[in-house]
Order: structure tokens, then C-alpha cells, then sequence
């Protein structure tokens, strides 16, 4: 399966010339960008590990993509995102997060059904990955 | 402008009799209104003959303290304070027998955290009120104190995209169709094949409730089965809006109780459940982390004409009080009513924190929301993937675009039309993202999209033809201002 979290998932995988692109845009609005990895990609999953902190006083893209491609040489077969927070105001949020690395193979989730009260089931989505080993060891 | 008379014995004011509303104290070209005031603008059109000014003063009158005839009661109250005072009057651009009628309330004539009581005194009786042919509540101003006595959305934008942890583009829903006689076995199928293409939620339509082709119950268990389903083939999350609306307000908590068990995120409510009915579930969302949806159905039949009933940009303030996440607020391009500049007005009413007048989006007064969540305004309603480029411009990011027939009719299946609307929306952020001019370069982008996904160049082509050409009912009327040199 291919894991469609994100704001750019449904793209082929972007270059880097693509991802300084969006990381330049996200600078240009007054955003921080950080950098994210983990290999636990539950939908639940909010916390990734951080990859330093959000680079708040960076103006330059290609600041991003040094992190980005220090974090792809350590954790090449995780998950990797980028996400820019705006502090402004009524948002003080995300406003774009987006995959820039995933592992070569993605086996994905399974549901597991609890059957109870008569029809009614209670849903939990499981990672094959995150299952069958623990952290650091699931890629 | 003649000025009502400045003063008066009383016992010459209340003496028994028929007198003029501008003779009462509802009408006052020199009243300031005060920062805790509630401001409207009617649009008046009065009975031949009857003057605007006076037919003005009636309806700040007839919508506070007055009635037809003097009252001695009057004076056992502090009643100068409680009449609505007419403060301004303009010509309607354009429209030779209507008038723009300003008027202020105190805000002790309302009750905290009611939007029933806010309509049964500003749209109460006085719509019907003889001496004139029609009237229209065109914007309302509520004063900040008045907002801090509202909850407001029950989960807000920024909470919501943080719970589906979705971010930086507008979301992506789908009405199941068609919209009645489908068996529960049959809905859970639409559901589940456009979140697992690609879509972030599907939707029940506003008059799917509990018929004899599907239960309540049925829907809900076949839907989550669906929802949860797409979450495990995605890693994403993923919603349906389950339509709890129903005959009782009982009914309607039973039927959020039981989406809840099921583990849904998101009900779903009809406008025409009742402004009551909406706060008290929009309280039972924020107890229980749900998001709540509203379909504005009904809506056209007060808010579509220009000359009477109630702007739909007054709804929309409502609903943000009243405590929705989310709501049908137009698409401008699709099937539906709505003058683009007019829409953005909504749009505007629902998302930002601070509103500026803006006449010709039919904003007519200054309107800070006090920290109030923001409401996320759904696009929904004749919309396909050839018009992402429009959609994106018009409405940016925090919105819900919803293509029903767009996904579900794409000729290879459900899934490739819901994977075409993703892979058109995410193409046409990531360009803008990058600088290009989505609105000049749109149909390229979509077509370069299409090169790496089929099912977005066959929905090109079946719906290359398709728009609304229509002349829009209910536009704003103002003379653009001229900017000094």
C-alpha cells in the first residue's frame, strides 16, 4: 500500500527541487519548518520523533533540505515529513505537512474487529510494521 | 432629512391614540451607535406611499418595544433604552423603491447564547408588517460582548485539521447517490469506495434520515464498517457524516450516541432542525470530540431574493454562534445559487477572525469574532475535477469541497473518480504553492497531472463541457468607491 497522509501523498514522490519549492513557500508565509521521521505511521500516530527543532529563524530552503537529507542518510527506511507551523493568531498550527521519504516496502494496517452489543463492531486499525517489531527495527 | 422632534412632554407622548414610529423614539439620524450594540441593515421596500423613513422607524419599532397604538405601560420602563432607533437610511443603488434601513438594538433587548432569541426579536413579526411590500435582513453586527456569550464551532478548523491530521489543502467529500433507496449494504459500498480513491469524508444528504429502504441503524453500522476499512487501506483518517437529524430532539441524541460508539468523527445536522436543537448537539460535540456538519436545507426559501427575507450571510453568522464546524456556504461555479464576490462574503463570515465591511461582497459592517472558532465552509453541489483551478482561487485552503456526482458518476468507478478529484486538488496546491498563476495556467496543470493518472484524464473528458452559466439572483447593491488620485 502506499500510506496517503499528507498534502502531496496522491503525487508522484517530489524531487528536491519540488520540495524546496513547497518548503520556500512555507518560509515565504512567516512559517517554521521542521522535520519529522518515524516508522510507527499509525493515523493515530501524532507525535513522529523530531529531527532537531523547527527551524524558526530559517529563511533558506536549502537549509531544509540539508536536515532533510541528514535525516534520509540515518533513517532512510522510515517515514520522513515536513510540516510548517504558523504562529499567528486564531490558527497557531500545522498549515502544510507533506512525505518526503517513506521505506522501500509499506505493508500497511490491518482492521481488527471486536464484535460486540449484537452487530455492532469496534474498529482498531493495527500497523503490520509497528506489530511485528519494536521501534527502530520495523523497516 | 427631517430629525425627529428632540422633545416632548411625556403626557403629550403617551396620551391613548395612533401616533407616527418616527414620533415614538425609533427614529434618529443623530443616534451614535454604542460599541455593545446589535446593528442590522434591512432592505426596505415600502407600500406605495408610505414613506421610507417612517416605514424604517416601523420596522426598528415593530422588531423591539412597539406596537400599532400608544401604551401607558411604556412608562414603567426605562423604555427609551429598549426601542430600536433607526439611525440611518440610504437609497438602494439601483432600485428606485428600496432603501437600506440601519438599526440599533441595546444588547439587553437579547438573551446570552440564543440564536432563537436573537431571530424571534429581529425577524419575528416585523416581516410581515403591512406598510411594506418587502423587507430583507441584509448583514447583522453583533458587539464582541454579545460573541463571548456563545461557545461557538464545537471543534473550530484548526482543531479539526489537527484531529484528521490533514493539512494545507482544502478537504475532500462526497453526497452518496442517489440519495434515497439505496439499502444500507449498498450506501456502505459508495462510502467505502470513495475514501479508499481518495477522498477524506463521504456525506449522507439532507433528507437521508430513517425511511422504510434504510434504517437509521443499518446506515451507521455499514457505514463505519466502510470508514474503517478506508482508514486501514489509506493510513488515513477518514469520516462519514452520519445525518442524526430526526423528528425529537431525543432521537437525534440517540443517533449521535450510537455514531459515537461506532467511533465516527463526524455527525451531521439539517438547518431545518431548529436553531434550539442546533446549540443544544453543537454542546454534545464538544463533550464528545465530535465534529459537526450542517446542511442548510431550506435555506434558499428565505435567503435566494434580494427584496425579502433573510441574507444567508446572517445564517452563516448564526450558525458560527451557534456552535457549527462545518457548512454549505456555495460553490459560485456548481449547480446552486451564488454570485461569486457574494459567496466569498459567506466564506469571509465563516473562517476569519476579524471581517472588514466590504459592500461589495454585501458586507456591511465591520465584524470582529472574538476568538470564536472558525467554521469550515463546505463547496457543494454541481462541482467536477476540470474546475479545481476555479475552486482553489476562490476559496483557498480551509474549505470542504464536495463532489457527489463528480466522483460517484466517473465511468470507471467510484474509487478512480474520488482518485482524480485528489490527485486534480493536491497538482493544483502544489502549483500554486510554487508560484504559477492557477487561474491562467489551471487546465494545463490538470492536463500534466492527468499524464500519470488515468482516472483524472477520463473525468476531464466526460465533464470537459459541464458549468452553470446563470445569472445569479441575489448579488450585492453598492456603488464601488471612487479612490482619490
Amino acid at each position: 500500500m502506499r500510506l496517503t497522509q499528507g498534502t502531496f501523498s496522491y503525487l508522484p514522490d517530489l524531487t528536491d527541487e519540488q520540495i524546496r519549492a513547497q518548503v520556500a513557500y512555507a518560509q515565504g508565509k512567516g512559517w517554521a519548518v521542521n522535520v519529522e521521521y518515524t516508522d510507527d505511521p499509525h493515523p493515530r500516530n501524532t507525535y513522529w520523533e523530531l529531527w532537531g527543532l523547527p527551524m524558526f529563524d530559517l529563511k533558506d530552503p536549502a537549509g531544509v533540505l540539508h536536515e532533510i537529507n541528514e535525516c534520509r542518510k540515518v533513517f532512510a527506511n522510515s517515514y520522513i515529513r515536513v510540516s510548517a507551523f504558523d504562529p499567528s493568531h486564531t490558527w497557531e498550527t500545522v498549515r502544510l505537512s507533506f512525505i518526503v521519504n517513506r521505506p522501500p516496502e509499506e505493508p500497511g494496517f490491518y482492521l481488527e474487529r471486536n464484535e460486540v452489543n449484537g452487530r455492532s463492531v469496534q474498529y482498531t486499525v493495527r500497523s503490520y510494521a509497528a506489530a511485528a517489531r519494536p521501534a527502530g527495527e520495523r523497516y | 432629512m427631517a430629525h425627529a422632534p428632540a422633545s416632548r412632554s411625556a403626557a403629550d407622548r403617551y396620551k391613548a391614540g395612533v401616533m407616527q414610529y418616527k414620533e415614538m423614539g425609533y427614529f434618529d439620524l443623530d443616534y451614535e451607535p454604542k460599541e455593545t450594540d446589535i446593528l442590522c441593515v434591512f432592505r426596505i421596500t415600502p407600500q406605495d406611499g408610505v414613506d421610507a423613513e417612517e416605514a424604517a422607524a416601523a420596522v426598528a419599532g415593530e422588531s423591539s418595544t412597539a406596537t400599532w397604538t400608544v401604551v401607558w405601560t411604556d412608562r414603567l420602563t426605562a423604555c427609551d433604552k429598549y426601542r430600536a432607533k433607526c439611525y440611518r437610511v440610504d437609497p438602494v443603488p439601483g432600485a428606485p423603491d428600496q432603501w437600506f434601513a440601519y438599526i440599533a438594538y441595546d444588547i439587553d433587548l437579547f438573551e446570552p447564547n440564543s440564536i432563537v432569541n436573537v431571530s424571534a426579536s429581529i425577524i419575528g413579526n416585523v416581516f410581515g408588517f403591512k406598510p411594506l411590500k418587502a423587507l430583507r435582513l441584509e448583514d447583522m453586527r453583533f458587539p464582541v460582548a454579545y460573541l463571548k456569550t456563545f461557545q461557538g464551532p464545537s471543534t473550530g478548523i484548526v482543531v479539526e485539521r489537527e484531529r484528521l491530521d490533514k493539512f494545507g489543502r482544502p478537504l475532500l467529500g462526497a453526497t452518496v447517490k442517489p440519495k434515497l433507496g439505496l439499502s444500507g449494504r449498498n450506501y456502505g459500498r459508495v462510502v467505502y469506495e470513495a475514501l479508499k480513491g481518495g477522498l477524506d469524508f463521504t456525506k449522507d444528504d439532507e433528507n437521508i434520515n430513517s425511511q422504510a429502504f434504510m434504517h437509521w441503524r443499518e446506515r451507521f453500522l455499514y457505514c463505519m464498517e466502510a470508514v474503517k476499512r478506508a482508514e486501514a487501506a489509506t493510513g488515513e483518517v477518514k469520516g462519514t457524516y452520519l445525518n442524526v437529524s430526526a423528528g425529537t430532539m431525543e432521537d437525534i441524541y440517540e443517533r449521535a450516541e450510537f455514531a459515537k460508539e461506532l467511533g465516527s468523527v463526524i455527525i451531521m445536522i439539517d438547518l431545518v432542525i431548529g436553531y434550539s436543537a442546533i446549540q443544544s448537539i453543537s454542546k454534545w460535540c464538544r463533550r464528545n470530540d465530535m465534529i459537526l456538519h450542517l446542511h442548510r436545507a431550506g435555506h434558499s426559501t428565505y435567503s435566494r431574493q434580494k427584496s425579502h427575507g433573510v441574507s444567508f450571510r446572517v445564517i452563516a453568522k448564526w450558525m458560527r454562534m451557534a456552535g457549527v464546524d462545518h457548512i454549505h456556504a456555495g460553490t459560485a461555479v456548481g449547480k446552486l445559487e451564488g454570485d461569486p464576490e457574494t459567496t466569498r462574503g459567506y466564506y469571509d463570515i465563516c473562517r476569519e477572525d476579524f471581517i472588514p465591511k466590504r459592500l461589495e461582497r454585501g458586507i456591511f459592517f465591520d465584524q470582529p469574532f472574538a476568538s470564536l472558532a472558525k467554521t469550515m465552509p463546505v463547496a457543494s453541489g454541481g462541482i467536477h475535477a476540470g474546475q479545481m483551478h476555479q475552486l482553489l482561487d476562490l476559496f483557498g485552503d480551509d474549505c470542504v469541497l464536495q463532489f457527489g456526482g463528480g466522483t460517484i458518476g466517473h465511468p470507471t468507478g467510484i474509487q478512480a473518480g474520488a482518485t482524480a478529484n485528489r490527485v486534480a486538488l493536491e497538482a493544483m496546491v502544489f502549483a500554486r504553492n510554487e508560484g504559477r498563476d492557477i487561474l491562467a495556467e489551471g487546465p494545463e496543470i490538470l492536463q500534466r497531472a492527468a499524464r500519470t493518472c488515468t482516472p483524472l484524464a477520463q473525468a476531464l473528458e466526460v465533464w470537459k463541457d459541464v458549468t452553470f452559466n446563470y445569472a445569479s439572483t441575489d448579488t450585492p447593491d453598492f456603488v464601488p468607491s471612487v479612490t482619490p488620485a
